[in-house]
């Protein structure tokens, strides 16, 4: 037996010890805030559901007899006279980013109670994801006016469609509520709740949110756009 | 430790990541422009894509400075899907056969691209 594990109940061990600590606790396993841990325990199941729907697109696709579409030249963008590949595509993916990065700054910017930086770049996150999905709108418009269903397309195998709109509105729909969560977190910061209970953990937990949009995104990138 | 005080950082760590993520995005993206294909194509995309999933998750989401209990409880479960992606994979490319099989006029069986 360890005598470091049983010195004192109340301070937590790192690493191995810490895990065994947590896990045999008689009261709680997790010390973080409820509101991060469920957060968290939302985010891995959001993560099935995206699973879902990356391995059932791979599915159709390895099924089908058809040629699949070639992301490649579905989504170029004419440019300077010149198609260039995931043009928008590749503008999306750098406004999330730069949105992941917005925010991760204001969660720390929360930490150290700076209410004013904190409104400010949760303020930009946000209006980077109305751009993200702005732009996604005139992604869908334009695969539409080109003819492409959830049924067929011009360009090849007919699933091609139903996966475009399932994968990328599902997300999409996650951006969108991401930014009406981080309006509503944004009005509280702003109004100054959390420097009353002096306390910024929901800046961090809209952030959690926020970073797995992003992450999805990366996959939904390399599987869908790249692949 | 993760909890108490909250999570405090140098700012500098997450301007780093920010650049390093844009660094990766656009590896990504080139291998697209520079029309690499075949293994070559996928290992690069899947290399480009779990460098940055693990950033984003390791720093952006605070996961390496939480304890390991929460860690394991939330990174451990998804290790699963790789059996579901595994099986559907098989299964996939034995509809495919039956489909290339069935639906195929004789002369084409041979001769049907791919995916």
């Amino acid at each position: 037996m360890s005598e470091s594990a049983v010195s004192s109940p109340d301070e937590l061990k790192d690493g191995t010890t810490g895990f065994t600590q947590d896990w045999s606790s008689d009261k709680q396993t997790f010390h973080a805030p409820w509101g991060k841990a469920m957060m968290w325990i939302f985010l891995l199941s959001d993560t099935f559901i995206f699973s879902c729907f990356l391995i059932s697109y791979m599915k159709v696709r390895i099924t089908t007899t058809v040629p699949w579409p070639n992301p490649s030249e579905v989504f170029a963008l004419e440019a300077f006279g010149y198609p260039v590949p995931l043009l928008l595509i590749a503008i999306m993916t750098f406004i999330l980013i730069t949105s992941s990065g917005t925010m991760a700054m204001a969660v720390n910017f929360g930490y150290r109670k700076n209410r004013k930086v904190v409104v400010w770049l949760m303020t930009i996150t946000a209006l980077l994801g109305v751009s993200f999905v702005g732009m996604q709108v005139f992604e869908w418009s334009k695969l539409i006016a080109e003819g492409v269903r959830p049924w067929g397309n011009p360009f090849g195998a007919a699933q091609f469609g139903s996966c475009f709109f399932m994968i990328t509105g599902f997300h999409g729909l996650h951006v969108t509520g991401g930014v009406i969560y981080l309006f509503c977190i944004v009005f509280k910061v702003y109004r100054g709740d959390y420097d009353r209970e002096n306390n910024y953990e929901q800046v961090e937990i809209v952030g959690l949110y926020w970073h797995f949009v992003d992450l999805v995104w990366v996959f939904i990138f390399a599987f869908f756009y790249l692949w | 430790m993760s909890d108490g005080e909250g999570q405090q950082h140098p700012i500098a760590i997450y301007l780093w990541i920010w650049v390093l993520l844009f660094v990766l995005s656009a590896f990504s993206y080139m291998v697209d422009i520079a029309g690499f294909q075949g293994m070559l194509r996928w290992s690069l995309i899947l290399l480009f894509m779990f460098l940055k999933a693990g950033i984003i998750i390791a720093v952006f989401m605070h996961m390496q400075w939480e304890r390991l209990s929460l860690a394991t409880a939330i990174l451990g479960p998804p290790v699963v899907l790789l059996v579901f992606i595994g099986l559907m994979a098989i299964e996939g490319s034995y509809t495919e056969d039956l489909r290339e099989y069935f639906f195929s006029p004789p002369e084409v069986i041979f001769s049907t691209p791919h995916h």
